[in-house]
């Protein structure tokens, strides 16, 4: 009998006999109904609480904050994609900014020393993030890889304010997630951290040293204003 | 197992008392994990401010006991789902055949150097040392697995493997053993630890991780980690397996977030942690990093017998978050290495004997207080206090006898001597007159009385009884009413 055979019939034959199954109430996991405001301000709160920045931006003129946090931030060479609008939006702002647009596009066994020696900065859009925890959420793809999030000392993330949701069960029941999960789920809430050093915190031990998230706010007319009141 | 270098410590359950005394004896190891556990409680404690705690656990001790009531089930339904999306499944019953299926999937691959994401079942089979056995090398990329592992050692807790090390200790091994100048800058550390194992992923031919919950739903394996170093091993290198035992296995994916939340809180004190790494499959057509193969390991090792028994069953509940180390009063004294066992603290002292059999683990039941603290932060609620009870019994031969070495602390003299007080006991006139002659004779109790009296006086018997006592103050008071 192979292994599988022997544990599933060990299993099967249990001597104290078949298990009942109890029924599930996952009401603790969702209903907070909070606001777009008190939204955003528990995501700011829980996401600055890990070290992660936040910079909040008019929709329409996010490029322009991104040039300035390069500038701040001393990135000259910044990996991104090419097809998303945030990386093709980028792109395009950043064609004289005297910053070094590293291309995604190749497979990883083409340039992985050149990522882990030569890239500051990866770019990436986000799906959405959740309130109650402060994580953003991303479904890597063949235009923005799993590794971009990773590998390089900064990460910066741009999250559209009206993507937030409550809670992570809310985000998953909503997008149907069990209907259809990708090659690589992540949920991300700060930069990279480890404690294991006589419980002192220090961060981007294997990941990034910074997490930036620039939130992108409607500035539509009839658009909900999501900021935080002033 | 791989022998050990001159002045390497081993330990062993069966040391547990000599173990414990060296432990107790050591000032900084109590230091360390006093500060340590002291703050852990505290940020526990934090952490669920806003949340019902309770109908949060009583939710998750609902969905492990689901997926232990549908295991079988499930386990072919993960099996048919990973298969569906590329993942190989690999079934082992014991550690050795587990050890085997991941060494022949790394010399298929001409792979000679493994990274490893943290995984303690892997440090249950220990897979390291098979794996050097065969040539191959394999590195914790974990901080805190990585100094451990640097100063060949083992974990001493689950979550925080390098927990019995103060700063200067680290700042000790990472100079002696990697070169780096001598300094207590934890950043500076830190940094040096992540440019050394950034070469190590690169030139990985495989990467070995765990698994936190396995989705049957979906054929999704659930990772948990702020480092960042689990995404690494389970991305950078071409190959990835994971390994993980059989009970990990949940129903569905919305079973996750509650069990996500829990553990996060109950391990660290954190409202989640940085990475929450859900891999579905390889690197699909078009798709530009990722392994090109993902397999799972599902291992046995003593989980299916733990399964046969309505009340043990419950240890597999076990989410692995640490909480009940953090909590008890035993643990935080002597350290996680004195168990002498992969899993230490309480939930070690509960799986531990199903694992190794009573034989090798006879005094780990008895490493508690029965305080009571393990159960009451259970995020899963597994009743560790009973089932401490539970295996004292099997240990002395009181139980169902389902556990492997059951009995083996059963002593004649021991029987021989509670026989005795029975039929005491329940013969008043020959329990008077042995009460009364105990107290005639008491000049005669022997100073030493074995464990006893090691660390206490040795008792004296009372020279009148509280039989007595009672009769001659009831007497006095018969006489004086008489009187009136």
């Amino acid at each position: 009998m192979s292994a599988r055979e022997t544990i599933l019939k060990r299993l099967r034959e249990r001597a104290d006999g078949a298990l009942s199954a109890p029924e599930s109430d996952f009401s603790v996991m969702t209903g907070r109904g909070w606001s777009p405001q008190e939204r955003l301000a528990r995501f700011e709160h829980w996401i600055g609480s890990v070290h992660g920045e936040v910079i909040h931006v008019a929709e329409d003129d996010w490029t322009g904050a991104l040039t300035t946090l390069l500038v701040d931030k001393g990135v000259r060479r910044l990996a991104l994609g090419k097809r998303h609008p945030v990386a093709a939006e980028a792109r395009l702002a950043l064609a004289d900014a005297g910053v070094a647009l590293v291309d995604v596009d190749r497979d990883i066994e083409q340039w992985q020393r050149e990522q882990f020696e030569n890239v500051d900065a990866g770019l990436t859009s986000t799906r959405g993030a959740i309130a109650e925890t402060g994580s953003l959420w991303l479904w890597p793809t063949p235009d923005e890889p799993r590794l971009m999030s990773l590998v390089p000392p900064l990460h910066i993330a741009v999250l559209d304010a009206a993507t937030l949701e409550d809670t992570f069960f809310d985000v998953m029941e909503r997008h149907e997630w069990a209907d259809g999960m990708p090659t690589n789920a992540l949920l991300i809430s700060g930069p990279s951290k480890t404690a294991d050093i006589e419980q002192t915190l220090a961060y981007g031990v294997h990941g990034p040293r910074e997490l930036v998230v620039i939130v992108r706010h409607a500035t539509a007319a009839d658009s909900h204003d999501t900021r935080p009141e002033a | 197992m791989s022998e050990q270098a001159p002045g390497v410590h081993t330990y062993h359950p069966r040391e547990f008392h000599r173990q414990a005394h060296e432990a107790l004896d050591n000032p900084q190891i109590r230091a360390n994990f006093r500060k340590a556990m002291d703050g852990l409680m505290a940020k526990r404690c934090d952490s669920f401010d806003d949340w019902d705690l309770e109908a949060l656990r009583e939710l998750g001790a609902n969905i492990r006991l689901r997926a232990l009531a549908r295991l079988p089930d499930l386990l072919e339904q993960l099996e048919a789902n990973c298969e569906a999306n590329g993942v190989r499944v690999h079934w082992a019953e014991d550690g050795d055949e587990a050890c085997r299926i991941v060494r022949e999937i790394c010399e298929s691959h001409g792979a000679t150097s493994v990274i490893k994401g943290k995984s303690m079942v892997t440090e249950e089979m220990h897979l390291n040392d098979h794996l050097e056995e065969a040539g191959i090398e394999a590195l914790e990329s974990d901080l805190g697995e990585y100094l451990v592992q640097l100063n060949q050692q083992t974990p001493s807790h689950i979550i925080m493997p390098a927990i019995h090390l103060n700063t200067d200790e680290i700042s000790r091994i990472m100079h002696d053993k990697t070169g780096i100048e001598r300094t207590r800058d934890v950043d500076a550390m830190t940094a040096a630890a992540r440019q050394q194992l950034r070469e190590r992923f690169m030139a990985a031919g495989v990467g070995v991780s765990g698994v936190n919950f396995a989705v049957a739903e979906t054929g999704t394996l659930c990772l948990v980690e702020n480092e960042g170093n689990g995404r690494m091993t389970t991305t950078v290198p071409p190959v990835h397996v994971a390994v993980t035992g059989i009970e990990k296995v949940v129903e569905h994916l919305r079973d996750v977030p509650p069990l996500y939340s829990l553990l996060t809180r109950s391990a660290t004190g954190q409202h989640v942690t940085t990475y929450f790494n859900m891999i579905g499959s390889p690197r699909k057509e078009g798709e530009r990093d990722g392994p090109k193969e993902v397999h799972l390991v599902l291992v046995d090792g003593g989980r299916s017998d733990i399964y046969q028994d309505d009340e043990l069953l419950d240890t597999l509940r076990c989410i692995r978050c640490g909480a009940c180390m953090n909590h008890c009063p035993v643990y935080t004294r002597v350290g996680g290495h004195t168990y002498g066992t992969t899993y230490p603290g309480p939930i070690g002292s509960i799986l531990s004997p199903h694992l190794m059999g009573l034989e090798e683990t006879r005094d780990l039941p008895t490493a508690s207080s029965l305080c009571g603290a393990c159960g009451e932060v259970c995020p899963v609620k597994i009743p560790i206090p009973d089932l401490l009870v539970r295996l004292r019994q099997e240990s002395v031969g009181e139980g169902r006898g389902n556990v492997a070495g059951a009995g083996v602390k059963r002593s004649r003299k021991e029987l021989a001597a509670w026989k005795g007080f029975q039929w005491l006991a329940t013969h008043p006139s020959a329990w008077r007159a042995g009460t009364s002659m105990a107290g005639k004779l008491r000049g005669l109790t022997p100073a030493k009385l074995g464990a006893w009296t090691r660390h206490r006086t040795a008792p004296k018997p009372a020279s009148t009884t509280l039989h007595a006592l009672v009769k001659q103050h009831q007497a006095a008071r018969t006489d004086k009413e008489e009187c009136r």
